[in-house]
């Protein structure tokens, strides 16, 4: 698939405060029973944002200040827990272009890359000091540069860091690898019977 | 210098570098489910693609399906959309599916072993992150996202970049109603929620040896919950015991030419570790969890720390699962008392969990006003529980004996906890809403200590409670 180089994700950011959110939290199950991953944004954080009963905890996505915000800041461990793409989907379909943690769980940060939801994890005390910014002044401008791993907000800037085969991924704008998997098919077909595993009789 | 399985098994599936440094690996199985295929079916159909080794491919409902009522359709429309459109993509594209029908549907990582597909030094991949599970037999298994489920689909290879590996050494001999259950909780403890990340876990040493495949599978599951994608188990002959017969298992003359494989692919004895953690089995209890990510456990006889007492790291995690679990530092957990309990799972629905634990159950009742629900991983299982008459025992203890599938461990099908209940739970996860309501609270336990839950109606030592026969 040709798709767009990334390299600089630029836009206001809103906090989503917390260690471990895990992927329960980001898309909870009961809102996946679904064939497509259509609506799924309107569940993100279903509920950190709403009472069981619905009412909203005026969570910062929520509020005035932080609507239309593109980038996520949030803590340690982000997205731990299910390999259910429906969490980044999720976080793309509500309008969001990058993620700003501690560190990621490994499968979520796979999923994250490969829809093109850049992934990028800073230090403590600086994700500290970008949430009490945004806090103070949401409407800061922030900008994520995947080429010098570098994040500018206001007067703040700090380094990032990123695995490296995902930042060349999305620079080069070959973030979803199914173009270059389906290139080497003739010679995935040409191993396949050396491959061991079992082959199914009945299909 | 020797080879760990895992880099044997990494070798053998290379098929080339990619442009943007990871490496292509072939998936020697795949396995599919409702919940993360059809989208991923989608995506094929919008590129006009096909399923590349139909034959490698194998599905099963287990998410969403209802464990009480099952005639179709379903209650839930939108679950039963999911059931249909995996039936229709299955038939579409020339994928076996362990339909409800077969006899044979269930859990997808209890389906697996079971039908013999699982196999030494195979790669495996499922839309799943309990995927790990197919380690204990020795093969490199990864839960992946949907896209990555479309790239196996579409080219039976994904994209990865290689793990390092970490050997989990277990030494020692359990303590009498220790499980294997209490070592990976313990595990998970010690070495972190994301003490795992960038690591495969290869769980090694003589207690690990001595546990049954079965009980192998409960580690090799929750490596996840420690933040490593792949845990596994260097197979041996339990391993070959295990699968021989087995439907999917290779027969005959190809039998033996596959387990003298099989034995080739393990660990070579000096293969070397990028890390090695060793742990005594002798220090681990039984062990419960009090808080809201697997790694928030404690021995039963110890109290849930404060959260000064804990790294400083860990600790705002510590005093937001106190203030949801309406915990306090300092209180056992002993004496808690539950109003619901799961004995289920991937992690924990074979049939030896249940064959354990009705030893103790046989003859006890559930305490009154407790909702116990026993739900068999798969259909497999509850056909040999009921020929053994393990069903019969729970049932007269009390517990709500139910069809197979993944039920109340994430509640996408009606098994749910209502409000802030508090639940006794084989499972794996004790998310804040993970077992369908968002204020519901999950204790992790080994499947005898929800037993001993169960009839007493109190977080308790299984220990104590089933002294007495």
């Amino acid at each position: 698939m040709s798709l767009s180089p990334i390299k600089k994700i630029s836009g206001r950011a809103v906090p989503v405060e917390g260690d471990d959110i895990d992927t329960d939290r980001i898309i909870p199950a009961r809102y996946m029973r679904c064939v497509t991953f259509d609506g799924l944004g309107e569940f993100l954080f279903r509920d950190i944002r709403q009472t069981p009963d619905g009412k909203s905890k005026n969570h910062p996505i929520d509020q005035e200040k932080f609507k239309g915000s593109t980038i996520l800041v949030s803590g340690m461990n982000f997205g731990c827990g299910s390999s259910r793409e429906h969490a980044p989907q999720a976080i793309v379909r509500a309008g969001f272009k990058a993620v700003l943690a501690g560190n990621f769980a490994e499968i979520f940060f796979g999923n994250s890359t490969t829809l093109g939801l850049p992934c990028v994890s800073a230090k403590k005390e600086d994700l500290q000091a970008i949430t009490q910014l945004i806090h103070s002044e949401p409407a800061t401008q922030v900008e994520i540069d995947l080429e010098k791993l570098k994040v500018t907000a206001g007067k703040l800037t700090f380094p990032v860091t990123m695995k490296a085969s995902a930042q060349q991924s999305l620079l080069s704008g070959r973030y979803d690898a199914i173009t270059d998997l389906l290139a080497n098919l003739p010679k995935v077909k040409s191993m396949a019977s050396t491959v061991p595993g079992p082959i199914s009789a009945s299909s | 210098m020797g080879k760990t399985l895992f880099h044997k098994v990494w070798d053998r599936h290379a098929v080339g570098k990619l442009p943007d440094g990871s490496t292509q690996l072939f998936i020697g199985t795949h396995l599919i489910h409702e919940v993360t295929s059809p989208q991923a079916f989608g995506m094929l159909r919008d590129l006009g693609l096909q399923v590349a080794f139909p034959k490698r491919t194998f599905a099963t409902v287990d998410h969403i399906v209802p464990t009480d009522h099952r005639v179709e359709p379903f209650k839930d429309s939108l679950a039963d959309a999911m059931i249909k459109e995996l039936r229709k993509n299955c038939s579409e594209f020339g994928v076996t599916f362990f339909d409800i029908p077969s006899g044979k549907q269930g859990i997808v990582h209890i389906v697996g072993p079971e039908q013999g597909i699982t196999q030494p030094g195979t790669t495996i991949a499922c839309g799943d992150s309990h995927t790990s599970t197919h380690g204990a037999f020795g093969a490199v298994a990864f839960g992946i996202g949907t896209s990555q489920v479309r790239d196996v689909l579409a080219t039976q290879t994904m994209a990865l970049s290689p793990l390092k590996v970490r050997k989990i050494e277990v030494r020692g001999k359990l303590g009498p109603g220790v499980y294997a259950k209490d070592i990976i909780l313990h595990i998970i403890r010690t070495l972190g929620v994301n003490g795992g990340t960038g690591f495969a876990y290869e769980y090694a040493g003589p207690t690990i040896e001595g546990l049954s495949i079965e009980e192998r599978m409960t580690i090799c599951n929750m490596s996840i919950e420690g933040g490593a994608r792949v845990g596994y188990v260097n197979p041996d002959e339990k391993t070959f015991e295990y699968l021989k017969g087995r439907p999917y298992s290779p027969k005959g003359k190809d039998w033996d030419a596959a387990v003298q494989e099989w034995r080739k692919v393990a660990s070579d004895t000096d293969a070397v570790y990028d890390d090695v953690k060793v742990f005594e089995a002798s220090e681990i209890r039984p062990t419960v969890t009090w808080g809201i990510n697997p790694g928030q456990g404690i021995f039963i006889d110890e109290a849930i720390p404060s959260p000064e007492q804990l790294p400083e790291a860990d600790r705002s995690s510590a005093k937001e699962a106190l203030e949801f679990m309406k915990f306090k530092a300092g209180q056992k957990l002993a004496g808690q008392k539950i109003q619901v309990a799961f004995f289920g799972s991937c992690t924990n629905a074979r049939v030896s969990d249940f064959v354990e634990a009705s030893k103790f159950l046989k003859g006890r009742k559930v305490a009154p006003g407790i909702r116990a629900i026993a739900v068999p991983g798969s259909q497999g299982v509850s056909k040999i529980c009921t020929e053994m008459g393990i069903d019969k025992i729970f049932r007269d203890a009390g517990f709500d004996w139910r069809e197979a599938g993944c039920s109340m461990c994430l509640g996408m099908n009606p098994d749910q906890l209502v409000g802030d209940e508090i639940c006794a739970s084989s499972s794996n996860r004790n998310f804040k809403g993970r077992q369908g309501s968002p204020t519901g609270r999950t204790l992790l336990m080994s499947p005898v200590m929800v037993a001993a839950a169960a009839v007493t109606g109190e977080v308790s030592d299984a220990r104590k409670v089933f002294a007495k026969a």
